[in-house]
């Protein structure tokens, strides 16, 4: 058995970015974190539950109360972190800014951990806006070993400087491995909780001196940063000085090792001395950034400098060696040996087994469709499905269904039902429902209860009756608080059966009155078969209606010579029974006797 | 300063890249080597395109391979070596397996699965296809493809020891799994 992270004092590690800054709180005192998962931020927390049980660690229902438990926490004095992805920190940005005001008592770290290029998310934005807009303290580690010792720095200047820090991590800093130098974890004592209501009651007559305290601290926080080892001047060539944080930076040693560069690790406030010594020494500026031009706007709004940046590479995307190498040199790239090819796309599909499909099937026979949300479930909108037509946020398929309603009335309403996983109806779908109930909408929504927050991995939450640690915990019962909201049609349906599937949209679709439809099957995820069943195809029976194929589950590909379906029987799901249902000449079936 | 090694571990979710690459960059780091990798989580895991990038050497910066610079290119799944063969050196060599597995845009018939020795071929890629299904049936167990493949790759890397790749497969498989793994990793490299 592999020992615990927590009993490796020294040496070097092999670590993720979201492995480290989970090693740098716990190195660093931190005593409790908690967070509502998002890619690409969700191992901090897994790693903390897994790894290091000196942290007392929690998921929230979303990140807004995981970010008011962590502030209190502070105010008991215990170093407290709390993560999430970019647009988690929307969620969370009312206690965010006001935060910012109030200060930290036991030392506080906010992970934003942004998504360029926009692998798992909805959209691209750059929190180093947001960390500045709130007037917070922004570090911008550039690989794993930084990420550790960037989170220890920021608990000392939490206290310190009494702010928060926001730790602004990206996908590829999140998600890459890199060799990491260890230590051990140093006991800080919980301060406990001390009464201090001209600190931490932002009425007006304190909200103001709490604004002037913030200027005075950004101040001295400037002065720190041009002394600090997390600002530095590389110095080398002097034709040309790169200004660049975060990941970038690597890229920028990678392509122009020669090159001048000043690498800032804390991006607000900036060292605007250190940064005047560096133009002073340079011809040119090049600034290499990934996001928004943020470093370019401010330090060329400041110094009138003549720099570029953003139109060199793109403020669209992630940077990568050939962006950066193209921006820097002029256009050059390296010579391609071999060019492209033309492929089928592989786009991301529901598992095979998967307890959404039974639902997107029947709502796509049905040409009905949903008010989509941020989960698995979102690939209802794939072919074969077609099957979910908006995404806005956390919680948006219930707020949405309720408008397009209110523009077109209950007559002209296209079928169309919410479809929102029940961990994002816990986040922020409950708030939604209450709306609908009390400005008397009709429709339907559908909750999607898997029992388990899927999309970013697999974690629980509060329907599924455990902790982040696997713990028992009370389970939320989505049914009776459906009810407790004044919904008076709430029916619970198991998604993979077919028929009952479609009882439910054919009866809900047809009532003047709001409803509830709440599928309930686990996510195969969770849920782990004892006995190996596979779907079984007879050619003789078969009438190559490719009915089953239209379910599309990657398990069932299509024999275009033999006009027959073949089953993956590596991908096969045990207990899924779907493609056996849809067969109108009984030439799939399956043994599901014994599979619990 | 020795040159960096950069290598693309490539196929679809569910294949074992992942295991694939920790291995690599274990075995590389056991020979003295810097490492670092690369790989994106979240929508790719749902049975779309998943790759890895790993980088070894005296001294490394970027997580990210550069288009162009790939010394190895090794695909679990047939297609996806293609998707990934513009990153190829000039020396670079391709790897891939002979395993096809079909996305849901070739099951619900939007678009066709390319005859991938012939676009091989007709580019002159450096190609070493393995019969990885018929290596793995063989040995009984269809979830050592992933070993094959490193074990083809191994005669690529020299700098790094059987003795290290035998160390990092044996951190990462249970004990009654590794005979079977060191096996289809000798298999691999005697191709």
């Amino acid at each position: 058995m592999r020992k615990k992270l927590n009993e490796v004092n020294s040496g070097k590690l092999f670590l993720s970015g979201n492995e480290a800054i989970a090693r740098g709180a716990w190195e660093h005192g931190v005593h409790f974190a908690s967070s509502y998962p998002g890619t690409p931020s969700t191992e901090i927390m897994e790693t903390i539950g897994k790894e290091y049980p000196e942290i007392d660690a929690q998921w929230a229902p979303n990140e807004k109360v995981g970010m008011e438990v962590v502030a209190g926490a502070s105010f008991g004095g215990a170093r407290v972190i709390t993560t999430m992805k970019h647009v988690g920190l929307n969620v969370a940005a009312d206690p965010f800014f006001t935060l910012s005001y109030i200060g930290a008592t036991g030392g506080i770290v906010i992970v934003s951990a942004d998504d360029p290029g926009v692998h798992s998310s909805q959209n691209e934005q750059d929190n180093r806006l947001m960390g500045r807009a709130a007037k917070v303290v922004i570090f911008e580690p550039s690989d794993s070993q930084e990420a550790r010792d960037f989170t220890g720095i920021a608990y000392e200047i939490s206290e310190r400087f009494d702010t928060p820090v926001m730790l602004r991590v990206t996908t590829r800093i999140c998600h890459s491995k890199s060799i990491v130098e260890v230590g051990s974890r140093v006991e800080i004592p919980v301060k406990g909780y001390t009464k201090n209501i001209a600190k931490r009651v932002p009425i007006p007559a304190n909200a103001r001196k709490m604004h002037s305290r913030i200027e005075a601290r950004l101040k001295a926080l400037e002065e720190w940063g041009c002394d600090s080892p997390l600002n530095r001047i590389e110095m080398g060539d002097k034709s040309i000085g790169i200004i660049t944080s975060g990941i970038s930076y690597q890229y920028v040693k990678e392509v122009s090792p020669d090159a001048s560069v000043l690498k800032l690790g804390m991006t607000n406030p900036l060292p605007w001395k250190l940064i005047k010594k560096f133009l002073d020494q340079v011809d040119k500026v090049i600034f290499v950034e990934e996001g928004e031009p943020y470093l370019e706007e401010r330090i060329r709004s400041r110094f009138l400098v003549d720099g570029k940046g953003s139109e060199l590479m793109s403020v669209e995307g992630e940077l990568n060696p050939e962006l950066v190498r193209k921006g820097i040199k002029d256009g050059e790239n390296l010579p391609l040996t071999f060019g492209e090819v033309a492929l089928p796309g592989r786009p991301p599909t529901l598992c095979a087994g998967c307890p959404h499909r039974g639902a997107f099937h029947i709502l796509s026979k049905m040409k009905a469709s949903s008010t989509g949300d941020i989960g698995c479930y979102t690939l209802g909108l794939m072919p074969p499905y077609n099957a979910l037509e908006t995404v806005v946020c956390m919680g948006a398929a219930i707020g949405v269904l309720a408008g397009i309603e209110k523009a077109v009335g209950r007559d002209k309403m296209p079928k169309l039902v919410s479809a929102i996983g029940e961990s994002t109806f816990v986040h922020s779908g409950i708030t939604g429902l209450i709306d609908m109930v009390y400005n008397g909408n009709t429709g339907t929504v559908m909750i999607m209860d898997n029992s388990l927050t899927a999309m970013t991995g697999g974690q629980e939450n509060p329907t599924t009756g455990k902790n982040l640690r696997g713990q028992p915990a009370p389970a939320l019962d989505l049914e009776k608080l459906v009810l407790a909201c004044g919904v008076k049609h709430v029916r619970v349906v198991d998604p993979h059966d077919l028929p009952e599937m479609k009882r439910a949209f054919t009866e809900e679709f047809d009532r003047d009155e709001l409803s509830v439809i709440i599928t309930k099957r686990p996510c195969i995820m969770q849920y782990k078969p004892k006995r190996k069943t596979v779907a079984i195809h007879d050619p003789e029976k078969c009438v190559h209606c490719k009915l089953c194929v239209k379910l599309g589950c990657p398990a069932i590909s299509w024999d275009a010579e033999e006009k027959i379906p073949i089953i993956n029987e590596m991908l096969c799901w045990p207990n899924c029974n779907l493609c056996v249902q849809v067969c109108p000449r009984d030439a799939l079936s399956k043994d599901l006797e014994g599979v619990v | 300063m020795s040159k960096v090694k950069n290598v693309i571990i490539c196929g679809t979710g569910g294949q074992g890249i992942l295991m694939a690459s920790e291995v690599l960059c274990s075995a590389a780091w056991r020979s003295g080597f810097e490492v670092k990798k690369s790989e994106v989580h979240g929508m790719a895991q749902r049975g779309g395109s998943v790759s890895s990038h790993v980088r070894f050497g005296d001294r490394v910066n970027s997580v990210l391979v550069e288009k162009g610079a790939a010394d190895l290119v090794l695909a679990l799944e047939k297609m996806e070596g293609l998707r990934w063969a513009s990153y190829l050196s000039p020396t670079g060599q391709l790897i891939t397996c002979d395993l096809v597995i079909e996305p849901m845009t070739v099951n619900t018939g939007s678009a066709v699965y390319p005859d991938v020795e012939k676009v091989i071929d007709d580019m002159k890629i450096p190609n070493l296809m393995i019969p990885v299904v018929d290596i793995a049936r063989e040995l009984g167990n269809i979830r050592v493809v992933n070993i094959i493949l490193l074990g083809a790759a191994s005669r690529h890397l020299p700098e790094i020891s059987e003795e290290n790749w035998f160390k990092a497969i044996e951190e990462r498989v249970p004990p009654k799994a590794l005979e079977v793994n060191k096996e289809a990793f000798r298999r691999g490299k005697a191709l």
